[in-house]
């Protein structure tokens, strides 16, 4: 039973040899010039010296939110749609059924103006 | 049949998906909060029809054949508890809508968080299956955490909503670790497929141990049992009093109904193995000793407890340890003694928080013992219901606290669990102390000078109900005892 992790255990060791060969390579044929700005944190070309207790728009909520609605529905409809055949007339209603209950939640979103930039 | 029997959950999926879109359409509350509450009528309706089909009817159902895949269980007691979820919600609703308007301001958004709440209830009481009751139970918790935070400019209200939401999310962290062992231990998710494994002895002992440990962590959080009660006081406290009527009640009943699933499943009483029986008598054990260590640390708690708020916050730790009792002592009696006490405490512990509602001020004014001296000159109705939620909440006859706790007794003993009772009867002569103490404050007291205004508006509807529940059950207790009897075969 054990050997049929052993492709498991081959790619565990080579996983980990490649990253350690690749890190002492760099190390030891790598040039480095430190600069100042090198050295820093960094943060996504932000500035990282501020408190963390900071406000930030609400609208970044939003964003996920939208993002969310139509990210799962894409998840769950592709798979769907390529098996499309496969499945009985009752995957028709229930992906419909899906949809509205999605479709419900953007029309909240909508009309309570998440998408209004102002 | 199979859409007939689903029907409470397809109506109230179906509101907690419209209830939204209204809110979005229309900018009339009324709409909204007269939709709300004819979604949950419907519901309820439904359900006491599903409720009144017999038994033979639901098991000649082929429950592989059926299109929810033996995922959902139907009829029996996951009907009563919809009616009773329903039946929170409608009383609940009645009277929010004077208190946020004068609190914070009616927002459409409370009522669709309520009827999704609900809808997660639900789903928890209808689960076969580990996974529906892990979505059921967070359906239920992620508008409890908003509600909790429903006055976002208070301060004690956001403390309350984040604390819960993180402590939440840490116990739902538990709560899957423990269906993953569970899964490990016995290959299937299916409660009815884990229970037959245990009995025959399938289950790999060790990681049904964990697992079943996790799973009754993640639920004693919710349910707010020792030593996971921590949270409870500060919520319910911090919440829209409406709002910690409406989680005390239906979300405890909530939880406890995913403990009788749990139960039911993993400590089958016929078992014909010795790693089955030993499970049986060691968690039945752990759950008596959590429930007795819950009633003692929640009275003697409540019993210095300057706010009536606060007061019932600790108060409902006890009665979570009471309702506990029904569980450890693991028989139809102890279930049917659950069924019982949660449809008394909704009634007495919603009227009790209402009334607190109604009487309290910018959250802050009206909610001390003090200022409650001498009320019932000015306001000898509520002084009336209250000395009745009191009275039925210490457990004294004629009203329905009295006949839940009786039962729930009643179970313990015929479980072998004595000294269990001898602790919950001394309990319960220790909240004698703070809920009498109430009534003296109210009545023997002289008024202050600054008295309390009330605003009942619709609340005396959900007051009258409540008293007259609490008063119709423990008058005509075997009406309730006599229906439930059936509800588990």
């Amino acid at each position: 039973m054990l050997e049929a992790y052993l492709p498991l255990i081959f790619m565990l060791i080579f996983g980990f040899g490649i990253a350690v060969i690749f890190l002492v390579l760099s190390e030891w044929l790598g040039a480095r010039r430190i600069t100042k700005e090198k050295q820093t944190t960094y943060e996504s070309g932000m500035q990282p010296f501020r408190t963390a207790r900071d406000r930030f728009s609400v609208k970044f909520y939003l964003v996920a939110m939208s993002f969310i609605v139509f990210d799962i529905e894409v998840v769950f409809l592709y798979p769907w749609a390529v098996q499309f055949k496969m499945l009985s007339p009752e995957a028709i209603i229930a992906m419909f059924i899906f949809i509205a209950i999605l479709f419900a939640g953007y029309f909240y979103e909508l009309r309570k103006g998440g998408i209004e930039w102002q | 049949m199979e859409y007939i029997l689903a029907s409470p959950l397809i109506s109230i999926l179906f509101f907690s998906v419209f209830i939204p879109v209204v809110d979005g359409i229309t900018k009339n509350r009324t709409t909204v909060f007269v939709l709300t509450l004819l979604g949950l009528i419907i519901t309820g309706i439904l359900a006491i029809y599903t409720l009144l089909i017999p038994v033979e009817t639901i098991q000649a159902l082929d429950s592989s054949k059926t299109i929810t895949k033996n995922m959902i269980m139907f009829g029996g007691f996951s009907a009563y508890f919809d009616i009773l979820f329903c039946l929170a919600g409608i009383l609940v609703i009645l009277a929010s809508r004077n208190y946020l308007n004068r609190e914070y301001g009616e927002y459409k958004e409370y009522y669709s968080l309520i009827v999704a709440s609900i809808c997660g209830m639900i789903l928890i009481a209808h689960s076969n299956n580990l996974l529906v009751l892990f979505i059921g139970i967070e359906t239920m918790s992620i508008p409890f955490y908003i509600l909790a935070g429903f006055f976002r400019t208070n301060q004690k209200s956001i403390e309350a909503s984040i604390k819960y939401f993180l402590l939440g999310a840490f116990s739902t962290g538990f709560l899957v670790y423990g269906i993953a062992m569970v899964y490990g231990a016995t290959g299937s998710l299916d409660i009815s497929i884990i229970s037959s494994k245990i009995q025959t002895g399938q289950a790999i002992e060790i990681y049904l141990k964990i697992g079943l440990a996790l799973l009754i962590i993640g639920l004693c959080f919710k349910v707010a049992i020792f030593p996971f009660h921590q949270w409870a006081p500060d919520v319910y406290d911090g919440s829209p009093t409406v709002v910690s009527a409406f989680m005390s009640t239906a979300g405890k009943a909530a939880a406890l109904v995913g403990f009788i699933i749990i139960a039911k499943g993993f400590l089958p009483k016929n078992s014909f193995n010795e790693v089955s029986s030993l499970l049986n008598t060691n968690f039945k054990l752990i759950l008596a000793i959590l429930s007795a260590i819950t009633m003692i640390i929640g009275n003697i708690t409540a019993l210095v407890q300057k706010n009536v708020k606060r007061m019932l916050a600790y108060s409902s730790v006890a009665h979570a340890g009471y309702l506990l009792m029904g569980i450890a002592s693991n028989n139809q009696d102890g279930w049917s003694g659950i069924i019982f006490y949660s449809t008394a405490y909704l009634f007495m512990q919603i009227g009790a928080f209402i009334v607190v509602s109604v009487l309290e001020r910018q959250t802050e004014n009206f909610v001390t013992y003090e200022e409650y001296s001498g009320i019932h000159k000015s306001h000898p109705f509520l002084a009336a219901v209250m000395s009745m939620f009191m009275l039925s909440l210490a457990g004294i006859p004629p009203f329905a606290g009295f006949f839940g706790k009786y039962y729930l007794f009643v179970a313990a003993v015929k479980a072998d669990l004595l000294w269990l009772t001898v602790i919950a009867v001394i309990a319960s002569i220790i909240s004698m102390y703070f809920y009498i103490g109430l009534i003296l404050q109210m009545y023997f007291k002289e008024p202050l000078s600054k008295e309390p205004e009330s605003d009942t508006g619709l609340a005396k509807i959900t007051l009258v109900i409540s008293a007259a529940g609490i008063l119709f059950f423990g008058i005509f207790p075997q009406i309730i005892v006599n229906f439930t009897e059936n509800l588990f075969k």
